[in-house]
């Protein structure tokens, strides 16, 4: 990189916090995404938000692009440099600036952990419901820019359903504030939700105020066996057809099971075809209502084993085995390659059925584990990326996996992002008009296309 | 170095918030991640062991906090530390690292000599003019640190004053041996002595064999492997000749290395016995909760526990020595926030690398700070030293114990 811009960039955001040597650079090629890797030419960890603003500027002047980053936990490449410039990292700036009781909601700084919002508000008593695996390490301004789902997703929605308003930087510098803590809002265009899930291709958030509701007053926590996988799909069809939301409905499969159980020693079975993680919660009265009701449809489906956690200990262990379920999974084989196909819920049964037959047809290992209660699942390949034949029967075996999901009428990318690892698959989802259209916002917001280039189109 | 293992890890960071180099910092560089990153590109060629890399991978803590809580199994600590240990190996051991690692550590009695001095200094009151005067000040900046570290040294180190054969008290339940760890024995012999105090009161007789050599994790940690092999032989010959039910030890750091004696030298059936015998002193004492209900006198006091890095990490002990402070009655156990996490003590780090390691000590100050306690309990040599120097000045009215020496009050309360 030029040495007069490093000097430039080294004056806003200080020497400590600019990094430009080798083994620095070398740890900001990769972010969670398996395969992936890309040289930035710095990184810079701003303190501020306006060190980050007069970053956007000089980056601009300078015709160097720039890559936001949080904690580089997306799956979908979304914090890799793919065409070098600069890495952003937003973790310095990590205060949460206020639990407001009144009007419900709060606001943060977008380095934020998600975890630690959780912790601050629920010793009020209230709630941030999105609560994404990764959600002890990954950020909030991460969280948004990809509109990250989580356990909690069914009865609670994602992401996009708790932010109120953002202040962003845009590529020339400029602040732009969108909504804010009024709870209606039909002023113009509605932005907020446009930057959501804008994968940092149109502006930094520096500033994100998300929307708090009560602390439901208490929780069941139940984990079912079911020896035969598809009535373990078929069980997460009919509750929600039997019109019960739990908070929770996960699924995780054999592979997945011992993987798991390996690592957290929570007393999962080994000898299962499936296990569903299921949470109600809310009115004591209604916890116990539909926990009863949910366990007459497991039994319906020959579950083997009804368990509900007797503290919440148990039930915080449960939990917490199943947010490790992806790492896990990398302890079979050293490259994990995984999807994040999306469906109606009403499809989830023949959909792992589908999964379970590629995976043979194509001589794979596929360990699928996810939200199933929202039809999203992640069928996960075991894989060694030093095996080029398996790697490549593995992506014959996705793509095959993907044609099916988009004639379930499901999408290719539920809550992981389009980033880098599903851009060829786009416009296939959205077509030539989908393209247009987001190419021109695109325009709007980054002109000169120095934010994130290469992501999602 | 095995590159299967740097490849398995997938990337997904679960450890970052979990390593105290990267909550301090937020650098990549500075993370398991990171760092598990910097050595898979030197294997793979990209990048080569520059100075500049070498010093990233050596403000790691070695603490472990990362292997704990990544789900698919990598020990980016170990890495590290196998990885800079390769290096050093080549180069072969320097001239201060052979005199203290050939010949003081494996012979106690040449170390605890080489303490005397150390004693003396203290016990004429010179310290105290030395400290007054700052005439340490003078010296290099390691050697000012490690002298300001060591606390009121006891008079006779342990191993030379304690009977090689302690008798059960009442019906004896069981022979023991006793590890006793150098740090210990030159250092917090009382705690060490609380020890072997317990274990008679509980039925045991206790054998310390007067020959037993250091348990070699400072050979380890300089790469010394060697000598590392010949401690590890050594004393599981002296503990083989006695007829033992286990092999006990109150200091985290031995703990972790006794048990990795089977795995150390490879294909001994002695050693693995040997290793498949140690307990730390929390886990036998655990499996005596009902006696020592009965046993234990109340105690006022707020406490808290540090989870030493060699003690959870290294060892997965968290829940004994919190179920055994619980047993004494009155006692209220406050939980500390981070608990498991590196007081950033780790071996010589506080020494090696001052700053890292006061940022993460002064972390767990605040935490400990925040629990209100009247004592802090912990049962690793390193951790003692490096939070009694730092709460003596912080928290003068609290005080740091060894869960023995803690337990020991309440018995004779
Ligand atoms: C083990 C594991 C489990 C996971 N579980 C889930 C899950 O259950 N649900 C789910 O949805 N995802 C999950 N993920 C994916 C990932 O954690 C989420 O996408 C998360 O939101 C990323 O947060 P981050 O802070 O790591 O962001 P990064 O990965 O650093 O960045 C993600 C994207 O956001 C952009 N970005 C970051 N900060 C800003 C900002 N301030 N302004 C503008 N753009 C920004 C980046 O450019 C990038 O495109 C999981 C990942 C792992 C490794
Ligand atoms: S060391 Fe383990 S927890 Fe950390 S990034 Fe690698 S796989 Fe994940
Ligand atoms: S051993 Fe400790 S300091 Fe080193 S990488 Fe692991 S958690 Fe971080």
């Amino acid at each position: 990189m030029d040495q007069k811009f490093i000097k430039e960039l080294t004056a806003i955001v200080g020497n400590a916090y600019t990094l430009t040597d080798r083994e620095s650079l070398a740890c900001y090629k990769y972010d969670s995404t398996p395969g992936l890797e890309s040289l930035p030419g710095a990184v810079v960890l701003p303190g501020s938000a306006d060190e980050m603003a007069r970053v956007m500027v000089l980056c601009s002047g300078a015709g160097v692009s720039v890559t936001p980053r949080g904690s580089g936990t997306n799956l979908s490449g979304g914090s890799i440099a793919v065409a070098g410039g600069i890495v952003l990292q937003t973790s310095r700036l990590n205060r949460i600036l206020e639990a407001d009781e009144e009007n419900l909601t709060a606001t943060v700084e977008p380095g934020v952990v998600t975890s630690a919002l959780h912790r601050e508000v629920e010793a009020k008593g209230l709630f941030y419901p999105p609560d994404p695996g990764s959600m002890n390490i990954s950020t909030i301004g991460g969280n948004v820019a990809e509109n990250s789902g989580g356990l909690r997703g069914l009865k609670y929605g994602v992401t996009a359903d708790y932010v109120m308003g953002l202040k962003t930087i845009l590529p020339s510098g400029e602040l732009l504030k969108t909504g804010g803590k009024v709870v209606k809002d039909v002023a113009g265009y509605n932005l907020n939700q446009l930057l959501v899930s804008s994968e940092g291709t149109l502006g930094i958030f520096s500033e994100i105020t998300v929307k708090l509701i009560p602390k439901p007053q208490t929780k069941k926590t139940m984990l079912v066996h079911f020896p035969v996988l598809e009535q373990a799909a078929l069980t997460v069809s009919h509750i929600i057809a039997a019109r019960i939301i739990p908070a929770t409905l996960e699924f995780l499969d054999r592979v997945t099971i011992k993987c798991v159980e390996d690592y957290a020693h929570v007393g999962l079975p080994l000898d299962v075809d499936a296990v569903l993680l299921i949470e109600v919660d809310g009115h004591p009265a209604q916890v116990d209502d539909e926990a009863a009701g949910i366990r007459v449809i497991c039994e319906r489906h020959n579950c083997s084993f009804f368990q509900t956690a007797a503290t919440a200990e148990e039930a915080m262990n449960l939990a917490t085995a199943r947010r490790v379920a992806l790492s896990a999974l990398a302890r079979l084989r050293p490259t994990t390659i995984l999807e994040d196909a999306t469906v109606p819920r009403s499809c989830i049964a023949p959909m792992v059925k589908l999964i379970q037959e590629t995976a043979r047809k194509y001589k794979v290992t596929i360990g699928t584990f996810g939200h199933a209660g929202d039809g999203n699942l992640h069928p996960t390949c075991l894989t060694d990326e030093r095996d080029k034949d398996e790697i490549s029967r593995a992506h014959q075996a996705f793509s095959e996996i993907f044609a099916a999901t988009i004639a379930m009428g499901g999408t290719i990318t539920g809550e992981h992002g389009v980033g880098m690892a599903k851009k060829k698959y786009l416009p296939r989802l959205v077509g030539d008009s989908g393209i247009r259209v987001m190419r021109g916002i695109k325009s709007v917001f980054d002109p000169d296309g120095i934010l994130n280039p290469g992501k999602i189109f | 170095m095995d590159y299967v293992k740097l490849i398995n890890c997938m990337r997904c960071g679960m450890c970052l918030p979990h390593c105290p180099t990267y909550k301090e910092t937020f650098l990549e560089t500075a993370s398991p991640r990171g760092r598990v990153a910097l050595v898979c590109k030197v294997q793979e060629g990209e990048l080569d062991k520059s100075e500049l890399l070498l010093e990233y991978l050596s403000m790691c803590l070695d603490c472990q906090a990362c292997a704990s809580a990544c789900p698919c199994g990598v020990n980016a600590g170990e890495l590290v530390a196998e990885f800079t240990c390769e290096r050093r190996a080549g180069a072969g051991l320097g001239f201060m690292e052979d005199l203290i690692l050939r010949k003081l550590v494996p012979h106690p009695d040449r170390l605890e000599t080489s303490m005397v001095p150390m004693r003396l200094y203290q016990r004429t009151g010179l310290q105290k003019l030395v400290r007054k005067l700052g005439i340490l000040k003078m010296f290099p900046k390691p050697l000012e640190r490690m002298e300001g570290l060591l606390p009121a040294l006891p008079a006779r180190p342990l191993r030379r004053e304690i009977a090689e054969i302690t008798p059960a008290t009442g019906t004896e339940r069981g022979t023991v041996g006793f590890f006793l760890g150098c740090v210990m024995s030159l250092i917090f012999s009382d705690a060490s002595r609380a020890t072997i105090k317990l274990l008679s009161s509980l039925g045991y007789k206790v054998i310390t064999p007067k020959n037993q050599v250091c348990c070699g994790a400072p050979n380890m940690l300089a790469g010394d492997l060697a000598g590392l092999k010949e401690a590890a032989r050594t004393n599981v010959e002296i503990f083989g000749g006695h007829r033992i039910d286990f092999i006990i030890t109150d200091c985290g750091g031995c703990g972790a290395e006794l048990k990795k004696y089977g795995h150390h030298l490879d294909g001994d059936l002695m050693a693995e016995a040997f290793s498949g015998k140690t307990r730390d002193i929390s886990q036998l004492l655990a499996l005596h909760v009902d006696e020592l209900r009965v046993m234990l006198k109340p105690l006022p006091p707020k406490v808290t526990y540090h989870d030493p890095c060699h003690i959870a990490h290294c060892q997965g002990i968290r829940r004994e020595p919190r179920e055994l402070l619980k047993l004494v009655p009155g006692l209220e156990y406050r939980e500390l926030a981070e608990a498991d996490a590196c007081c950033g003590s780790a071996g010589t780090y506080n020494i090696e690398k001052p700053e890292m390691s006061d940022r993460v000590l002064l972390r767990k100050v605040d935490n400990i700070r925040k629990t209100g306690a009247d004592y802090l309990v912990t049962s690793n040599p390193g951790c003692l030293l490096q939070l009694k120097k730092a709460l003596a000045v912080e928290l003068p009215s609290l005080r740091v114990v060894h869960l023995t020496e803690l337990l020991l009050m309440s018995l004779n309360a």
